[in-house]
């Protein structure tokens, strides 16, 4: 536990009647994929915008870096180096490509308020910004409008727009969502090399890719989690089989 | 393609806006001079409003606060200076000013200060939300100057010799002109480099996707509350030009009226656009003298124009003519 990077314990969210996060309790190791799965409605994507600061929780802890983040907001967490990715394509649709990737490189600078230097000229946001969409593939798409490229090449941009942030965690909500089998492949592979450079919390539903990704896994099943273990275990396990894979096999 | 054509419609709108005048001149037609001048100076309102409702996609309803404070900077300083009553006389004197450079300087204190305050506030809710409060500040700093007789209240304050500005005769209606289009060129050009700066990608990226920004770890709000205090800032100096040209100040420039006239600027010029408020006031004053010279309903075709244009060319007249659609 104490050389976890972010640690949940006993988060709890609850909307009216529906408990959408249930004593939550879960850790992100350095070098480990983490995954967390379960069925539609399981309370997934609620407990990465906790973790994220875009929901408070009414109950419990969540450390980061050796910190109580409970209070921070979203962009605070944020800055802290906390980066996600989100469900539906979250990105600026009327910037370019680069554009979208030189924000989060803007971000992290800390230099947000500079009124006269031309960004585009930037070569501090430009080039390390270029760098990341290389890494995913998405360079020659540079200057094109977000809104333009195809879903698949949106979902990169997600991915550029996270690397860009260079965080020590990444939350990763369903970042295969939509994509093809092809796409799918080489996003697994690449989030196969990724874990080296800061650990992934990664929500998904396509089982090849988290099977052949996770180092852990747990199951989300009515904002509870009801194991958590490797790959192996996960699939041993009879709880999990009833409640989740057995639907579905 | 749509880029140079843009630029060419820029380029004529500019030459047409400093042609007009001389051509007036040479005809000794000093109300035609009068009339560019009018459009120069609520361009320059425009502008400003432009920054936040155009770039940083926030409707603001209360420019017309900003407007009137720089017009009652103005025209408050120069009662002061030309009546020989000082402002103030302990702990320190202050005393009024007829000199133009520091009446602006007053002017954009004073609105970045209002602005601070009010977009502290406004900017925490969005929308309609916002929409009305933006207007409900404006609508109190307007009772305020009708409630306030040192300063004329209702009836407004005269200010009887028009401000100076060291080198130029400000009575003569050519050189005031000149004064007041290269106040508008320089708003232009700050607002221009502003926005392709850091901090105007910031904007840009508040207006269309706050949540993205968030995630990226940049507060939408900071952004927006600086971006508030510049656009009234540039408003506000407009105002105070205005009060000069009119060398008169009332309640009317607060009003919700002129609030949304300044946002009709923006609108039918082309949102999000340089120039579209230059295209918006030109039009709009070559509207209100043409049509309202002959017809006392001039107002109901520009209520159209304006219905058609929001419907049918987001882009405005620059949009219209440029041939392009830049904002979806």
């Amino acid at each position: 536990m104490s050389d976890a990077i972010l640690s949940l314990s006993d988060v709890t969210k609850q909307f009216g009647s529906l408990l959408a996060s249930d004593s939550v309790t879960l850790d992100l190791r350095p070098g480990e994929i983490h995954a967390l799965i379960g069925p539609n409605g399981a309370g997934k994507s609620t407990l990465i915008k906790q973790i994220a600061g875009e929901i408070k929780s009414d109950r419990g802890d969540i450390h980061f870096n050796g910190q109580n983040i409970n209070a921070l907001d979203a962009v605070a967490r944020s800055r802290m180096g906390l980066a996600r990715t989100f469900q539906v394509s979250s990105l600026m649709p009327e910037f370019s490509v680069l554009q979208n990737v030189m924000l989060a490189r803007q971000s992290v600078s800390g230099k947000v308020f500079r009124f006269f230097k031309p960004v585009l000229g930037d070569k501090s946001l430009v080039e390390p910004a270029m760098a990341q969409l290389e890494r995913v593939g998405l360079a020659d798409r540079a200057q094109m409008r977000a809104a333009d490229i195809s879903h698949g090449e949106r979902r990169q941009l997600e991915m550029a727009v996270a690397l860009a942030l260079e965080p020590k965690a990444f939350l990763l909500d369903e970042p295969m969502a939509g994509m093809g089998p092809e796409g799918s492949k080489r996003l697994t592979g690449f989030l196969d090399g990724l874990r080296g450079q800061a650990p992934i919390l990664l929500v998904e539903h396509d089982m090849d890719a988290v099977f052949a990704l996770a180092d852990r896994i747990s199951v989300l099943v009515y904002g509870r989690i009801i194991a958590t273990g490797t790959v192996d275990e996960i699939r041993g396990n009879d709880d999990v089989k009833r409640a989740y894979l057995g639907e579905e096999a | 393609m749509t880029m140079n054509r843009e630029f060419l419609i820029n380029s004529i709108l500019a030459i047409a806006l400093i042609a007009v005048p001389l051509i007036a001149l040479g005809m000794d037609e000093p109300f035609i001079i009068t009339l560019a001048t009018k459009v120069a100076i609520f361009a320059m309102a425009g502008v400003g409003l432009n920054l936040v409702l155009g770039y940083g996609g926030l409707v603001s309803f209360g420019h017309a606060a900003f407007f009137g404070i720089g017009g009652y900077a103005a025209g408050i300083l120069a009662s002061h200076a030309l009546n020989y009553e000082p402002i103030m006389e302990s702990p320190f004197l202050i005393e009024g000013t007829t000199q133009m450079i520091v009446i602006w300087i007053v002017a954009l204190i004073v609105s970045a200060l209002v602005a601070l305050v009010i977009g502290a506030i406004t900017l925490r809710t969005s929308g309609v939300y916002f929409i009305m409060i933006t207007l409900a500040f404006a609508q109190m700093i307007y009772y305020f100057a009708i409630s306030w007789p040192a300063y004329g209240g209702e009836d407004g304050l005269s200010i009887y010799v028009r401000n100076g500005f060291p080198g130029i005769n400000t009575l003569d209606p050519i050189s005031f002109f000149a004064l007041c289009a290269v106040m508008l060129a320089i708003a232009m050009v700050f607002s221009a480099v502003l926005i392709r700066s850091r901090f105007g990608l910031a904007l840009q990226g508040a207006r269309q996707n706050p949540q993205r920004m968030t995630a990226v770890g940049i507060a939408p709000f900071r952004i927006r509350l600086v971006a508030f205090v510049i656009s009234a800032m540039i408003t506000a100096l407009a105002g105070a030009l205005y009060a000069d040209l009119n060398r008169f100040v009332s309640p009317t420039m607060l009003s919700w009226h002129m609030s949304g006239e300044i946002m009709v600027f923006v609108i039918l010029g082309g949102v999000g656009r340089l120039f579209g408020p230059l295209a918006g006031a030109a039009l709009y004053i070559i509207l209100e003298h043409l049509l309202g010279g002959v017809w006392e309903f001039w107002q109901l075709p520009l209520g159209v124009l304006l219905l058609l244009v929001v419907l049918f060319a987001r882009g405005g007249l620059v949009g219209v003519l440029a041939g392009e659609r830049k904002h979806v």
